[in-house]
């Protein structure tokens, strides 16, 4: 029951050059896998298309053996790298938390999430509460797999200590697969069983 | 005056509140920066540690004078001995004092990344920007590019050469290396470095604590809006052994390579903040005492810190 990118590579247009290129990978459910690569290498890029938000431009994204579903709730989850960028500027984030089914008392208690931020707006919010969130409705239930890409930079140390130990919790305790883009070694022995560097 | 002037940058007792409302008609302030004191010497590099929401880009904003309409800033910054007025910010700022904003979204979406790197300096500074991109490893096209097409990487690296490119003598770095690979983020650490053995200064807020330890010359911590310590960084390196606050031991505890070990606990809420030591709650020796009363400041072995059992 693996998530596999088959020689995928993408571009955005014909005149454009490659972003990504011939690259593989596969990970089984249960299991955690750090993703490096030199910055500019195509790691964030490689991340949408694990999650569906781009289409291969060659190869194919397949999950259990057939592409990702086109409806529902995706199982396969993406947290970007910017939660600022993830987040509509015009809700509030009870909504952004409504829509993901997840607003739940132990899950705002896991992630440290006060009631007061409910009411606000995104730009109201530094960027390590707003991860948070981010983190937070990728949990939803129905997804199988997390792609977590720098999910942790703007956090301070201890909360990003707090939030990996909440990720991976729930990554065991729902045999959810995971892949975790970093540039801190340290950080990707601490989370991930296997790390794969890609420009290897 | 002998004081002043080997200082560049002086915050004294500054706090920061917002007006926000809590129903149709009323009012409340939200104070988010408090009692907050801080010190940045000519050719020193002073790292700002700290919690997620500990005021610590607001602290940035509120020396640029960039804060939005409904703050309110109490206290004194003076720059280089004269009290910075909303006049003189205007003057300074992206000349004197830049910054490297903390979100790639300060990028214009719009223009190319050389021309807005370049700005409306005439003559146009490309010969010197091109230096820069190629130190900062960015391939050479990508000043033709708009910023959605660069990595989180590429545009971090951009912001900081739009700094550095100012020839400010004070540079308010605002997470300039997420996104970079360890070898870039050395880098421009590397340049933060340089600049500051050439007698300039740096603020530099970062989460990367481990590295800002190297690099730095003393770290101020922050939780919870005001700062908890500020230590020579050589006392970081050492480890928990040679700091003073709880709140900064625990920090050094929870960095990936020392345990990844995280206290229990959150930071406060801006609006529901305990009384005395804002980090009681969360302290492992905290006494009657902390809860009732708020630590002032104190010289602990060559080190400041607002705690009542530091040693």
């Amino acid at each position: 029951m693996p998530l596999e990118a088959k020689k995928v590579a993408f571009r955005y247009s014909r005149k454009e050059p490659w972003v990504l290129q011939n690259c593989s990978l596969r990970v089984e459910r249960g299991e955690r896998l750090a993703l490096f690569a030199p910055s500019g290498y195509g790691k964030t890029t490689l991340a949408r298309l694990l999650a569906g938000y781009l289409p291969p431009t060659e190869g194919e994204v397949l999950l259990d053996g057939a592409p990702l579903p086109k409806a529902g709730v995706c199982p396969v989850q993406l947290i970007f790298q910017h939660p600022e960028k993830a987040i509509n500027p015009r809700w509030r984030l009870r909504q952004v938390l409504e829509e993901g089914g997840i607003l739940r008392d132990d899950i705002l208690d896991a992630f440290g999430i006060e009631r007061p931020w409910l009411d606000r707006f995104p730009r109201e919010l530094s960027g390590g509460e707003l991860q948070r969130f981010c983190v937070a409705r990728a949990l939803m239930s129905g997804a199988d797999y997390l792609i977590c890409d720098e999910i942790s930079t703007m956090l301070d140390v201890i909360t990003q200590a707090q939030i990996w130990n909440v990720i991976l919790g729930e990554a065991k305790r729902r045999n959810m697969g995971l892949i975790a883009v970093t540039h801190n070694r340290h950080l990707a022995r601490r989370i991930a069983d296997r790390v794969y560097d890609l420009s290897e | 005056m002998e004081q002043k002037q080997e200082t560049l940058l002086e915050i004294h007792d500054l706090s920061v509140s917002f007006r926000m409302y809590n129903s149709r008609l009323g009012q409340k302030d939200l104070q988010v920066i408090s009692n907050l004191h801080l010190r940045i010497r000519p050719g020193e590099i002073v790292a700002v540690a700290g919690s997620s929401g500990s005021g610590k880009s607001l602290l940035a904003s509120a020396i640029l004078g960039i804060l939005p309409a409904n703050a309110t800033v109490k206290g004194h910054v003076h720059y280089r001995g004269q009290e910075l007025t909303p006049q003189m910010q205007r003057e300074l700022r992206g000349k004197e004092i830049a910054l490297v904003p903390q979100s790639v979204a300060y990028l214009d979406p719009l223009m190319r990344v050389g021309r807005q790197v370049d700005g409306h300096r005439r003559p146009k500074p490309t010969a010197q920007r091109r230096k820069l991109f190629r130190r900062l490893e960015l391939p050479e096209r990508t000043e033709t590019l708009y910023p959605f097409q660069l990595s989180g990487g590429m545009a971090r690296r951009v912001l900081v050469s739009t700094a550095l490119l100012t020839g400010a003598s004070l540079v308010i770095a605002d997470e300039p290396t997420p996104g970079m690979s360890l070898e870039q983020a050395l880098e421009a650490l590397k340049m933060f470095r340089e600049m500051a053995d050439a007698g300039k200064s740096v603020l530099l807020i970062t989460h990367d604590i481990d590295l800002a330890f190297e690099f730095a010359d003393r770290v101020a911590v922050f939780y919870a809006g005001t700062t908890v310590e500020i230590a020579p960084a050589a006392d970081f390196r050492t480890g928990p052994a040679a700091l003073r606050h709880p709140y900064s031991k625990a920090l050094w505890r929870a960095l990936p390579q020392n345990g990844f070990e995280p206290i229990g606990g959150f930071q406060p809420y801006a609006g529901s903040l305990p009384q005395g030591c804002l980090f009681a709650p969360r302290c492992p020796c905290a006494t009657d005492r902390c809860r009732r009363e708020t630590p002032p400041i104190q010289e602990v072995r060559g080190g400041e810190v607002r705690c009542f059992h530091a040693t």
